[in-house]
């Protein structure tokens, strides 16, 4: 190896290891914002980066490099809160900030009520993703508890998506039981029945379904659904919308711990606002998100989502009640899912 | 034994004996129809998946989704870990195997289960282990981050978790190994007056090369293709913090089926390429490596 | 040759070998710098259960069953591997036949391929729409998605760790046994079964261990063939996962410290039968 390129490998090193330690090397008016998000976003803030990075470079002639890092919400919030300086997070579940809010200390408690709209600029419902011509006639809930019908969803323990799909089930049959929540509970009981596999996350459970052939129905977040449609096969699969779904809310907030230390909170909250600014919004629509103000969003985009009844997480009592009772350690979806009985 | 290698002839083995020291054609063919069988069934239909999967859409595609600069910078990440843990454990694996397979002592079970932990770690634990160690609410992490030092979601934890997994690689392979040769070589060099230091390299490491090299081979495979200990550490930064085996992940759950497959193609090919660097060395001295079977 | 002359309790048997000391001193400092102080962390922080709580957790149904799962599944796995490994490493060592060579590269494959990687393509493979799926699939035969499935899985993780202790250890066999051994009337299966194996009995129990030890924590992998149910193929390691969903890092600890301590009990077991039968099988070095 000649000296040249060990020099150049030793540089290499050099550099990758500066850029891990943080902003050294980095020129000050390149500011460096990091989004820690939840998985089905990426498509969409790939797009957002870029259109806010070009809005605060004409803006301000400061270049702006956002980094984005996705996994499964809960996942997320545990890296924050052991200690990824993420600059805004935007993530599937409330709880998930609320678990950050709670253990760092870096978001304040009300969090919440600091963006319009909950903190949510944009937001999603649960269908059902089904082959094509919908060979097994699925049209409702109700419809899925059938003898034969197969269920793909993935575990709402370990899934944000998945709790959203499973409170969707839960709405739909207190509704149909006339707001009786032990007929709802038998009610997802069964279905969880029909469940062969829960998978951990809810990209899992989409290519259970679509590359393994697995299912007769996938639940699935709206956006996801329509995304692996385009992705994967509209030829193969279509998309049915219940009744009543949920309206989910996927939030975002501002770390003020870690903006504060590293001096980005300006850049920080204009990324966050920009997210219901006409562009941010018409990006969010192109990306199957349901904008906070459709209004702003290109109609065509808007089209697309089908007229739902959506009921909210308030009818369950907010996140803060819906949480504990349901998904915790040896809350109802363990009560129910006790497979051989 | 390997000290006086090169001139040992090759003697002819009588016929009785070879009929004796090895099995029937049909033996053999069984034997060799099972192994194939099972690689077949374990080791080649998933690694045809793989390569399938990355040139499903052609060699173009595939070599476009390496030239994706975040896929290079998972590439080069993991090279760097790779080349820092590597010969940590290497150093640490020959000690370990030099205690343990040279001496008889008390506890020697003991520690060489304490040395085979990580293996039995779920790779969820062994990242986890580090976070409870350097997070934020740990009591070093603090310490830690007020001299500017990262050790969670940068390079130095990736680096422990990944020395971590690959712990007990080397010392595993060697001590087998070792503890079958005995002692009497070395016993011999150091009668005939060499210092310790000369016995190991003149000695004990000709006759535990290839264990090593095997050993080196696993732990650098291990090593890059890490998953689950990584994740936890990574912070899954892009372009910054994901290695390879993170990156695929990031590719797969993006639907982009072949980029996904593509970068574990090339994962695998780089544990490929130290391979063919086992088997060029083998070649190269296959004379001494018969000689030294055969005595 | 080792002196046991001495009756008398000591730490280590005299040896003209030298470096003991920088060995071992190497060897405890890495240990406890890499391995026993992160682990003392994990152990620590379970202990904040409190012991009743810590009990009533790891008794609870669900984590009985994942670890029986867990511990059973890796099990099977490790006997397959032990079996199927041995095979493998024999016709390595010993036959000449095409393309051996990429066999025996392809041995380490386990390990550089991320575990997701193998997972996916294991489930392409055995999913009912999957190569082998479809044809197991009108026998009735599920793999994926069924606990079989899981031993697939950990089948293809553990195999290099038969195949490369044993490897080594029998490149190094003494054709000279072999031949005494005929020599002295044995037939060949006798040859094998008396003198090659037990000799080949300290690295396949080493290669059995760590398969096993690595089968029971493997979560990667498994995941995406395993089905997921609870009560039915939900394994230890993802009910650690869920207590960690739940921001529960005292139960998902205290799941981790079981598991710990189990494995090491039996890598323990499998270490000192190890080093019991070297002694024995071993002609006194």
């Amino acid at each position: 190896m000649s000296s040249n390129r060990l020099a150049g490998m030793v540089k290499l090193a050099l550099l990758v290891g500066s850029l891990q330690l943080g902003s050294i090397g980095l020129a000050a008016a390149d500011t460096t914002l990091l989004n820690v998000s939840y998985d089905p976003t990426r498509e969409l803030y790939k797009d957002f980066n870029a259109a806010f990075a070009e809005k605060w470079q004409a803006d301000t002639g400061e270049t702006v490099t956002i980094q984005t890092s996705h996994g499964g919400s809960g996942k997320q919030a545990r890296s924050v809160i052991d200690g990824l300086e993420a600059d805004v997070v935007t993530l599937a579940l409330e709880a998930d900030i609320d678990a950050i809010a709670k253990a760092t200390g870096k978001i304040p408690a009300d969090w919440k009520s600091r963006l319009d709209n909950n903190s949510a600029p944009y937001t999603s419902t649960i269908v059902f993703l089904v082959r094509k011509g919908n060979p097994k006639g699925i049209k409702d809930w109700g419809d899925l508890t059938q003898d034969g019908i197969q269920v793909i969803t993935p575990n709402p323990k370990t899934s944000g998506g998945a709790r959203w799909n499973f409170l969707a089930a839960w709405a739909w049959a207190r509704a149909a039981n006339g707001g009786d929540d032990a007929k709802a509970q038998q009610y997802v009981a069964q279905l969880f029945k029909h469940v062969p596999v829960l998978d951990t996350g809810a990209r899992g459970a989409t290519t259970t379904f679509v590359q393994r052939g697995l299912g007769d129905v996938l639940l699935a977040w709206e956006n996801e659904a329509y995304l692996s449609l385009e992705e994967l096969g509209p030829d193969n699969f279509e998309i049915v919308t219940p009744s009543i779904s949920i309206k989910a809310e996927p939030p975002v907030a501002l770390v003020d711990g870690n903006v504060d230390a590293k001096g980005t909170r300006k850049v920080a909250e204009a990324y966050l606002d920009y997210l219901y600014s006409d562009a941010g919004q018409k990006i969010a629509a192109k990306h199957y998100y349901r904008p906070f103000k459709p209004e702003l969003a290109d109609p065509k985009d808007t089209a697309r989502f089908a007229d739902v009844k959506l009921v909210t997480i308030d009818e369950f009592g907010g996140w803060k009640e819906a949480q504990p009772k349901f998904f915790a350690d040896g809350g109802v979806f363990d009560q129910i899912y006790k497979p051989g009985q | 034994m390997a000290l006086d290698t090169s001139s040992a002839p090759a003697a002819a083995p009588s016929k009785l004996v070879k009929a004796a020291t090895s099995e029937t054609r049909i033996a053999r063919l069984t034997l060799i129809a099972v192994a194939l069988g099972f690689v077949a069934l374990f080791l080649l239909l998933p690694l045809a998946t793989v390569f399938i999967e990355a040139f499903r859409k052609g060699p173009v595609e595939f070599a476009t989704a390496l030239r994706d600069p975040e896929t290079f910078s998972a590439i080069r990440l993991t090279l760097i870990v790779a080349v820092i843990a590597v010969p940590l454990n290497l150093v640490f694996g020959v000690a370990a195997a030099w205690a343990i397979a040279k001496f008889e002592f008390k506890g020697k079970a003991f520690l060489t289960t304490l040395i085979d932990l990580p293996f039995s770690v779920s790779p969820v634990i062994s990242g986890l282990v580090f976070v409870l160690l350097f997070g934020a609410n740990s009591a070093l992490g603090p310490f830690l981050q007020k001299y500017g030092i990262h050790i969670l979601f940068a390079v130095p934890g990736l680096v422990l978790a990944t020395v971590f997994v690959t712990f007990p690689f080397v010392a595993r392979e060697l001590i087998p190994l070792m503890q079958e040769q005995g002692t009497s070589d070395e016993e011999a060099a150091l009668s005939l007056g060499a210092t310790g230091w000369q016995t190991f390299w003149h000695v004990t490491l000709p006759n535990i090369k290839w264990g090593l090299l095997y050993g080196v081979l696993l732990c650098n495979a291990r090593a890059m293709g890490e998953f689950g200990a990584v994740s936890v550490v990574s912070g899954h930064i892009r372009g910054q913090t994901n290695t390879m085996p993170l990156q695929v992940e990031i590719l797969y759950n993006e639907y982009n089926f072949v980029a996904a497959f593509a970068v574990a193609a090339v994962l695998a090919l780089l544990a490929l390429v130290t391979l063919v660097l086992k088997t060029a060395l083998e070649l190269r001295y296959s004379d001494e490596i018969a000689a030294s079977r055969r005595h | 040759m080792a002196f046991r002359s001495s009756t008398r309790w000591r730490f280590r048997q005299p040896s003209v070998i030298p470096g003991f000391g920088l060995a071992l001193g190497v060897t405890l400092t890495w240990l406890t710098l890499i391995v026993l102080i992160p682990l003392s962390g994990l152990i620590w922080r379970s202990s904040g259960l409190g012991w009743s709580n810590f009990m009533s957790l790891v008794l609870d149904e669900r984590t009985v069953n994942a670890l029986t799962i867990s511990f059973g599944t890796a099990f099977i796995a490790a006997v397959v591997n032990l079996f199927f490994g041995v095979v493998l490493a024999w016709v390595l060592v010993r036959y000449r036949f095409p393309g051996k060579r990429v066999i025996d590269a392809m041995v380490d494959l386990p390990f550089a391929l991320p575990t997701a990687v193998a997972g996916i393509a294991l489930t392409a493979l055995y999913a009912p729409n999957g190569w082998i799926g479809s044809i197991l699939e009108p026998l009735g035969i599920k793999i994926a998605f069924t606990p079989a499935g899981i031993v697939v899985a950990l089948v293809f993780v553990g195999l290099p760790f038969v195949v490369r202790t044993v490897q080594p250890v029998m490149e190094e066999i003494d054709k000279e046994v072999e031949e005494a051994a005929a020599t002295l009337g044995a037939n060949r299966y006798q040859t094998i079964s008396r003198v090659l194996l037990p000799g080949l009995l300290p690295a396949g129990l080493t290669g059995f261990a760590l398969a096993f030890a690595r089968g029971v924590g493997e979560y990667g992998s498994v995941i995406f063939i395993a089905g997921n149910l609870p009560y039915v193929s939900e394994i230890a390691p993802l009910l650690i996962i869920i207590r960690l969903e739940e921001f529960n890092y005292p139960a998902a600890t205290a799941i981790a410290t079981v598991m710990l301590f189990l494995s090491f009990i039996m890598l323990l077991v499998i270490n000192s039968i190890q080093s019991w039968s070297r002694r024995r099988y071993s002609n006194g070095a």
